[in-house]
């Protein structure tokens, strides 16, 4: 049997109409760059949308165009695979505010430059919002599962609390449903760091031939940190040193760890944009899904029809289990069908992209009946 | 079709077709899919060990990783025609808390448990002066989860004093249903339906 998906779409379409932002401004002629696996069926009832994580794209289980990687979800989407596209009709697309194809600061605005720091801030539920104007466009009423980890997760938790009819299964891993003050403290280093860099020139970048590297990678760098564990960072790298016998008595990258991560960070500034960096991280520091409720989140998702499954993991220290357990005592409270488990990994945040043969059997089991 | 545990049998029988039900200590959910399956049950679940969620989650049963002793207070009053506890009691902390917790959450409770006052359990600390190691209490003192070792008549007592109800009660011993002549003695195991 073939483990590759059969992709059946991957194109960039433009929104017929303005998409109202949170922020209250309209955003005209929005492009969405999107893949599609496996065939919708004739019900249309077999659709499942699976939302990226911050740096992600729409490349769900395709090699991507530019490095060749396989896609980020590879290996839990495909034929035969826990997300299995002989059944399911999958969609990922790229939000908007990213730089991967969909309308984001890097795009032309209307004066035909580069939007740049002129793009309106937007929020989770903008990306949702997209995310539905599409599915509008695809002639999808309802979706068998929206899924996401992280970023994802949030998306599809603002899926189901703004638009209640359109997701019969939703699956959330490592997400929260409020940003908590210590990761609003990680993404506004980020930001800083960028900001800080004299080539960031307060956006406007584009054609100058030179971009805030140096303030990117720098982010991305704290970022990657995050994303792992103590455990994983030791078990890999240890205090071992690179390439080297002896410490240098310099600050040269000694020790492995720092070189692994000026190489994350080294090549992270030659796939993502930096504004880009700074409109997602604002958009998921800006996330409270209660903050229309009255800081009550078993409102948010009063009447919901939804199964839900909330997905956590040990090691986790980004988005820990007390975030995931509080998204699923709300959903019982709410009196909605949740499951709740908290996994065990040694990778930290980044387990759900990782191999964890737990996450593929409740992610199959979920999305069994 | 798997075979049920007797008391989880004695169980899904007593449960009214298509009620709400909260499994307590689910297990990898063999009473909740009966439920579902068999008795039309919007049936959920909690239950300790991730394995066990995750393996209930495959089953497409809906099961919350917590602990009894702690995370039953998430859940709104009256929001269960029935919660189940059942081989769980013993091994909470404060086993008359949870009780209380049962009777606030559902309108009815199941509890089952293993009567420590079962004749061979008084035999082994009898003659042998240890305790016991029986069909139904498989594990060592040291290492066995069972904290709060409970009779039938302790349960009795403890749900007088608090003003239970004793709708129905029914004892196991060699996996059949007996008479409740003797239980304290007799039953190895023990199932009450409770409500307030």
């Amino acid at each position: 049997m073939p483990t590759a998906a059969t992709i059946t779409a991957s194109e960039t379409i433009t929104l017929p109409a303005p998409l109202e932002l949170d922020c209250g401004q309209r955003l005209d002629h929005v492009q969405i760059a999107y893949e599609s696996y496996g065939t919708l069926s004739p019900a249309r009832d077999n659709a499942v949308l699976v939302c990226h994580a911050t740096t992600g794209d729409h490349h769900l289980a395709s090699p991507h165009p530019i490095t060749g990687k396989p896609g980020w979800w590879d290996k839990m989407v495909g034929p035969g695979k826990p997300i299995d596209t002989n059944r399911f009709h999958v969609i990922c697309a790229n939000v908007i505010g990213s730089c991967m194809g969909s309308t984001g600061p890097m795009s032309m605005g209307p004066d035909g430059k580069p939007w740049a720091m002129r793009f309106p801030v937007i929020t989770i539920r903008d990306m949702v919002r997209a995310q539905v104007a599409l599915l509008d466009m695809l002639g999808i009423a309802q979706l068998y599962a929206a899924i996401g980890g992280s970023m994802g997760g949030m998306q599809v938790l603002s899926l189901a609390a703004n638009w209640p009819a359109i997701a019969q299964r939703v699956l959330a891993i490592g997400t929260t449903s409020t940003m908590p003050a210590q990761n609003i403290a990680f993404q506004e280093v980020g930001r800083q760091a960028i900001m800080a860099d004299p080539d960031w020139q307060q956006g406007d970048y584009y054609g100058s031939g030179k971009a805030p590297d140096a303030g990117l990678s720098v982010a991305r760098m704290a970022a990657h940190i995050t994303y792992l564990s103590e455990e994983s960072l030791t078990e890999k790298f240890g205090r071992r040193l690179q390439d080297r016998a002896e410490k240098t008595f310099g600050f040269e990258a000694d020790f492995q760890v720092e070189s692994y991560l000026r190489h994350q960070g080294s090549t992270f500034t030659g796939r993502f944009d930096a504004n880009s960096y700074l409109y997602l991280t604002r958009a998921m520091s800006y996330f409270d899904l209660t903050e229309d409720h009255g800081g009550r989140l078993a409102d948010v998702f009063a009447g919901n029809t939804a199964r839900f499954c909330v997905v956590s993991f040990d090691s986790d220290w980004l988005y820990p289990t007390e975030l995931s357990r509080r998204i699923a005592h709300a959903l019982n409270a709410a009196g909605a069908p949740v499951s709740f488990v908290e996994l065990s990994a040694p990778f930290g945040h980044d387990s759900f992209l990782l191999d964890v043969p737990a996450l593929d059997r409740v992610i199959e089991g979920f999305l069994g009946r | 079709m798997t075979q049920l545990r007797p008391d989880l049998a004695v169980i899904a029988d007593n449960v009214a077709p298509g009620a709400r039900v909260l499994d307590i200590g689910c297990g990898d959910g063999t009473l909740l899919a009966a439920l579902r399956d068999q008795r039309k049950c919007d049936a959920r679940g909690m239950e300790i060990d991730a394995g066990n969620v995750a393996e209930c989650v495959s089953r497409g049963l809906s099961v919350i990783q917590g602990d009894a002793d702690t995370d039953l207070a998430f859940y709104p009053d009256a929001s269960f025609d029935y919660a189940i506890l059942s081989q769980t009691l013993q091994t909470t902390y404060r086993p008359d808390q949870v009780l209380e917790s049962l009777l606030r959450i559902g309108r009815k409770a199941f509890v089952s448990f293993p009567n420590f006052a079962h004749w061979r359990v008084r035999m082994s600390l009898l003659w042998d002066g240890r305790m016991p190691v029986t069909r139904l209490l498989p594990v060592a003192w040291y290492e066995t989860p069972n904290i709060h070792h409970v009779t039938v008549a302790d349960f009795r007592n403890l749900v007088a004093a608090r003003g239970i109800t004793v709708e129905q009660a029914w004892f196991l011993g060699g996996d059949r249903v007996m008479t409740g002549m003797g239980a304290n003695l007799r039953a190895e195991h023990a199932v009450f339906l409770l409500s307030r």
